[in-house]
């Protein structure tokens, strides 16, 4: 990375009362490419992405966008930084109160005003992107099932062209052929719009797909990161445990005994 | 000690709710005033909170009428005043039962259903999710239900004091034998301006308060479905307080000497 990082994590804390939950984070995205963050639950993965995306205000530290400070951003400008972002939540986090296209092309009617037609021509575009045809558009998401749902989830995180998006457990409680889809749409979706992306997943085989570089969080740390092809030669105790799917090694589960 | 220490947590606990509340209020106010107004989204809420709760305020005004009615007639026969009943059941539904009763039965409607609404948003990360869109939860969410919630409290009962002076002039012309002409003489010669002006402005305070709850509540609901459920009952719970509360303030400022 020999520009400046499209997105910079320095130092970040966040608690929850007594329990820490990131302890210093630092880890750096560059412009255009693919990192996916790996780790067991509860280790602050998902805090990690709030606190990017400004949904949870971090206790101290830096995270920067295109080498802009967010930390205290005003809304406006919040609001503004985020026309330019798509993210793709775990349980696709449709609104239920609207269509399948009012909900793709929500971002483009609200944040960017334009006529509903246009939006809907969009939005059917988009759709047929993540392989759905346009009668689905007219559905409520409650009509659709869970592999569905998160399709929907991805047109309406690539409605705008956003030049970064997150993903937060593409893959989480889909079956492993539809998980593998929704892995490959993601690689073309990113591709097509030469996004830079940052993914959270504990999905091995999604990681794998879809990472250029990998990190792994442990414990509110970074303890390891590298390129994707790295991740199996590593010496790193923690990383090869979870890796391979250990029950032996550094990482104990917190399991109280029956 | 122990006891001390119980009781300032409680008091402390009593002030950093209204210190939130008070912060969830000035923030959903200032989105209800400044621009953009998404009209299409305070249309709907309006459908919502005005159209489908006519039926259940119609009848709730309906019969508190024609209780009111035969409870006046039969209470005021003790000192021969039964005459007076048109004119207690139009003060009685305009001032005080109309706006109190419109106002518990639509925080028990639509209170509840906001709550549990915005509740089901939060904890599936549907609000997070318009913030990823570029779109203030406030704007799109509180401030149609706000907006919707004090204007069209009023209208329903408008509507409802209408109902429930009918269902008076039911009773007091088909069973307790009033003249039809006297009976509205008598309702109308005495009522005044200030009667319905009164009970309009506690409805629009009414309104204000049940979507505020139902916003509130759920807005900050917490822990799935429990959650949601907690918040529901607290939406209704908290509204149909406070609508008591303000029923009392709102009088005090309009009719104490």
């Amino acid at each position: 990375m020999s520009e400046s990082p499209k997105i910079s994590l320095r130092d970040v804390h966040k608690s929850f009362g007594d329990k820490v939950v990131l302890d210093g984070i630092d880890l750096d995205i560059g412009d255009g490419e693919s990192v996916v963050v790996i780790g067991g639950s509860g280790t602050g993965k998902s805090v990690m992405l709030k606190c990017i995306l400004g949904l949870i205000a971090p206790e101290r530290g830096s995270v920067k966008v295109e080498g802009v400070e967010t930390m205290g951003m005003a809304t406006s400008e919040r609001e503004k930084m985020m026309r330019r972002i798509g993210m793709l939540f775990q349980g696709s986090a449709l609104f239920d109160s609207l269509t399948v296209w009012e909900n793709v092309a929500f971002g483009l009617i609200q944040a960017q005003h334009l006529p509903r037609p246009q939006a809907k021509e969009i939005a059917v575009a988009k759709l047929a992107q993540v392989g759905l045809g346009a009668e689905v558009g007219e559905l409520n998401p409650a009509a659709l099932s869970g592999g569905m749902q998160k399709r929907v989830a991805l047109a309406r995180a690539i409605a705008t062209d956003p030049e970064i998006i997150f993903f937060d457990e593409p893959t989480t409680g889909l079956d492993p052929i539809m998980g593998d889809v929704i892995n490959d749409l993601i690689i073309k979706c990113v591709r097509e719009l030469g996004a830079t992306a940052l993914s959270i997943t504990h999905d091995m085989a999604s990681a794998r797909k879809i990472a250029d570089r990998v990190a792994m969080i442990h414990k509110g740390h970074i303890i390891w990161q590298g390129h994707v092809a790295e991740i199996d030669e590593t010496t790193n105790a923690h990383v090869h445990q979870f890796v391979n799917g250990l029950a032996e090694g550094p990482i104990q589960m917190e399991v109280l005994a029956p | 000690m122990n006891f001390v220490t119980a009781v300032g947590r409680v008091v402390l606990g009593f002030f950093a709710a209204t210190g939130r509340l008070s912060l969830f209020t000035a923030h959903a106010v200032r989105h209800c005033v400044q621009p953009p107004i998404y009209p299409r989204l305070v249309a709907r809420q309006m459908m919502s909170i005005g159209y489908y709760s006519l039926p259940v305020v119609g009848l709730t005004a309906l019969f508190t009428g024609m209780v009111l009615a035969l409870q006046i007639h039969s209470g005021s026969s003790r000192f021969n005043a039964e005459g007076a009943v048109a004119t207690i059941v139009v003060i009685g539904i305009t001032r005080e039962l109309g706006p109190v009763l419109a106002g518990l039965m639509v925080a028990g409607r639509v209170g509840a259903a906001m709550a549990a609404e915005i509740g089901t948003m939060r904890v599936t990360e549907q609000i997070d999710a318009l913030t990823t869109l570029s779109t203030n939860p406030f704007k799109y969410l509180i401030a149609p239900r706000l907006l919707a919630g004090a204007t069209m409290l009023p209208l329903l009962v408008f509507v409802g004091d209408i109902i429930g002076v009918f269902g008076g002039y039911l009773i007091g012309t088909t069973k307790l034998g009033f003249n039809s002409s006297t009976y509205l003489k008598n309702t109308f010669d005495f009522l005044q301006t200030v009667d319905v002006v009164s009970g309009l402005v506690k409805a629009c305070a009414f309104g204000f308060i049940v979507s505020l709850m139902g916003c509130y509540h759920g807005y900050n609901s917490r822990g799935g479905a429990q959650g949601v459920g907690r918040a529901t009952t607290s939406a209704v719970v908290s509204a149909s307080v406070l609508i008591l509360a303000f029923d009392y303030v709102i009088t005090e400022l309009f009719f104490a000497k």
